[in-house]
């Protein structure tokens, strides 16, 4: 039962996987990225992992992909530019998936990762909370990278900003206090020049 | 089980220096938004406090012993605290020589300093990782802020393009590194280096093949970062793309960072695999040393001269590491310390020569240099010579340990190798003595500077015929650090 219930996500999974990068609509291509989060967040529910899945669902498919959405839309994308090169380029693309996904089933396999090899580990009891106990490792044993992840996202923001915030350059408004402090001196100058002999 | 009672403080004092820099950059960070556009010179003289007082703490709390911390996560040893001292010092170095630049390009802002120091922090947790998640996380803490600044130059095409190409490539050999953990992770069960040294032991041959299958994708990922032949597409385009300030900032002190991340992965995590590694690295590191050295020739503009000069440096890094001796490993460290010297004044020459609209990039803008700046001609001359490994500048000295190093297990031809590929390199770095002393200069302009880059650079390129002459001192120190 488990595993039918795999195989149908993992399927669901890879279709839109490979449907996000060869439909021609780009909103179509981030819904289907949406269908692919949340068919893996099915199966880490299937892992008993119902925190991340959940996490998962709530931050990416939540939050980033509508945010990812908003730019899709806004922007103008000239798809025939984006297509330009696919078809030459598809066949070394092909190759090199084919080659690597011969490798992965190859070593990956059953044949060393089987339930032989690797016992599947009895199921939790239903008191039992995966929140709690990566909340517990999380602040402990983790605490530097939790905290080094913090730094990343300073960093992120620092740079969002850095590469998109401008100033406006002219902006036309009048500053009283120095209007109120205009002397005559500063309005006109006057130029003293030597007189000249006037020609005929 | 963990659970809150079990529980113990971490001990903070070996992380001391990154906590410092941490806070003094968030210090920093906040305090630019008060400063005038015109005063940024605060901000740099803060940025310059920081990297010495980091220094200060680094030395005052080394101990020679090794220290875990953070559950084993973090590690303070010798070999650390001296590639840390050499990051600052590289850094503060590459802030001197870029402020002139900066400010003619109107560049001169907080976020160089701000992303440079937090640069510096992931620098940092990359040497002292412990554990494939600490080393992962100060890796893009690293380059998050690399692929900011290389674009931070936001009105250049040719900033932007190299910005992109830098952080798509960057985040493909990501994907690659972390896919090679996962299957190790699997494979061993621990994300400790330590412990997957012990694990990797006793690997039966079937799972001894998933951990190779990481091994490779962890070398991948690596040689990425490191400019490694074949996968060092990015790195001429990037330095030519991106503003002088910024490439003397990635080739230098990075590098330093990237040695200690091969050192912590393959040595201490995959050691016990070093016969299937080493074929691979051979292969990397003769292929870097020939495409490096022999593109190089073809370059007309001294940045990508010096991008293809760094490939063939990095084949010679990694051949120290291949060796796989405490030899190696020291002398690949040496070499991986005087490289980031050699870059900072490499790169800062050209910086020196560059002023306000005019980009002293190419190879014809040294012409005559000995004529404009008979110093500094020599300052270049002695860079060059030490580059290229010519008698008696540190470079000679760098290529000598390494090229023992190999021959010390026996692989000869592989030091012949070297020796060949690098007599092909004097070919360009002479070019530009010649090109400095034996032609008229076509621009006769005096040179735009101030008089703290003067010292700096005098100092850095005096400190590299120093080096070459008493080379003891530091050897000593990297063989200690190993050891």
């Amino acid at each position: 039962m488990e595993q039918t219930i795999f195989y149908i996500f993992s399927t669901v999974l890879v279709l839109s996987a490979g449907a996000v990068v060869t439909v021609r609509n780009p909103v179509f291509a981030a819904l289907f990225l949406v269908l692919a989060f949340f068919t893996s967040a099915a199966i880490w529910i299937l892992l008993e992992a119902e925190f991340l899945a959940l996490t998962l669902v709530l931050v990416y498919v939540g939050a980033v992909m509508v945010l990812f959405l908003f730019v899709v839309m806004m922007l103008d994308i000239n798809l025939t530019v984006l297509r330009e090169g696919f078809a030459r380029y598809l066949p070394v693309g092909l190759l090199v998936a084919v080659i690597m996904v011969a490798q992965l089933v190859y070593i990956v396999g059953p044949a060393r990762f089987g339930l032989d090899k690797f016992p599947a580990p009895p199921p939790r009891d239903a008191d039992y909370s995966n929140t709690r106990e990566i909340g517990l490792v999380l602040y402990t044993e983790y605490l530097f990278a939790f905290e080094l992840a913090a730094v990343i996202l300073v960093v992120a923001i620092i740079a969002a900003i850095a590469l998109t915030l401008r100033k406006r350059v002219k902006t036309n408004f009048m500053k009283p206090e120095e209007q109120v402090l205009v002397k005559s001196k500063d309005r006109v100058r006057l130029v003293k020049m030597a007189t000249e002999k006037q020609d005929d | 089980m963990m659970t809150p009672s079990s529980f113990e403080m971490p001990n903070l004092l070996p992380a001391v220096p990154e906590i410092f820099v941490l806070t003094a950059t968030c210090v920093i960070l906040l305090a630019d938004l008060y400063v005038r556009d015109d005063k940024k010179v605060i901000t740099y003289l803060m940025s310059l406090a920081t990297l010495v007082g980091a220094a200060v703490l680094t030395i005052t709390l080394h101990t020679g012993e090794t220290v875990l911390t953070f559950s084993g996560s973090f590690v303070s040893d010798p070999m650390g605290d001296v590639l840390k001292v050499f990051v600052y010092l590289v850094t503060a170095a590459v802030f001197v020589y870029s402020r002139n630049y900066l400010i003619a390009r109107n560049l001169f802002k907080g976020e160089f300093f701000t992303l440079g120091l937090f640069g510096v922090l992931g620098m940092m947790v990359l040497i002292s990782a412990q554990n494939m998640l600490t080393l992962y996380l100060g890796l893009e803490l690293l380059s998050l802020c690399m692929y900011a600044m290389v674009a931070l130059h936001r009105d250049s095409i040719n900033a932007t393009e190299a910005a992109m190409k830098y952080f798509v490539l960057g985040a493909l050999a990501s994907g690659m590194l972390l896919y090679g953990m996962s299957l190790i992770y699997g494979i061993t069960g621990s994300l400790d280096l330590a412990e997957i040294n012990a694990a990797i032991k006793s690997l039966d041959d079937s799972k001894m093949m998933v951990a190779s299958l990481g091994m490779v994708l962890v070398i991948v990922g690596m040689a990425f970062k490191l400019g490694a032949v074949p996968f060092h597409m990015w790195l001429p385009d990037v330095y030519h793309g991106a503003p002088t300030a910024i490439t003397l900032y990635i080739s230098a002190a990075p590098k330093i960072a990237a040695f200690a991340m091969v050192m912590r992965l393959l040595v201490e995590g995959l050691g016990d695999m070093h016969v299937q590694w080493q074929e691979i690295l051979i292969i990397m590191a003769v292929l870097s040393m020939a495409v490096g050295n022999i593109v190089a020739i073809a370059q007309a503009n001294i940045k990508r001269m010096l991008a293809y000069s760094t490939i063939s440096h990095v084949g010679f890094l990694l051949l120290g590491i291949l060796a796989g001796t405490a030899e190696g490993y020291s002398s690949a460290m040496f070499y991986a310390i005087t490289y980031a010297l050699m870059a900072a004044g490499g790169f800062g020459m050209i910086l020196l020569l560059s002023r306000s609209g005019f980009e002293a990039d190419r190879l014809e803008d040294f012409k005559g240099l000995s004529e404009r700046s008979p110093w500094f001609a020599f300052m270049m001359l002695i860079l060059m010579f030490s580059m290229a490994g010519v008698p008696p500048t540190v470079g000679f000295y760098a290529k000598l340990a390494v090229l023992q190093s190999v021959v010390g297990v026996g692989l000869t031809w592989l030091a012949v190798l070297g020796v060949i590929f690098s007599i092909i390199g004097v070919f360009y770095y002479l070019r530009v003595i010649k090109l400095m002393y034996f032609d008229k200069p076509v621009d006769t302009s005096p040179l735009e500077t101030t008089a703290d880059m003067r010292i700096i650079l005098s100092a850095n390129a005096l400190g590299i015929l120093y080096l070459g002459l008493m080379p003891g001192s530091l050897l000593a120190l990297c063989v200690a650090a190993i050891g």
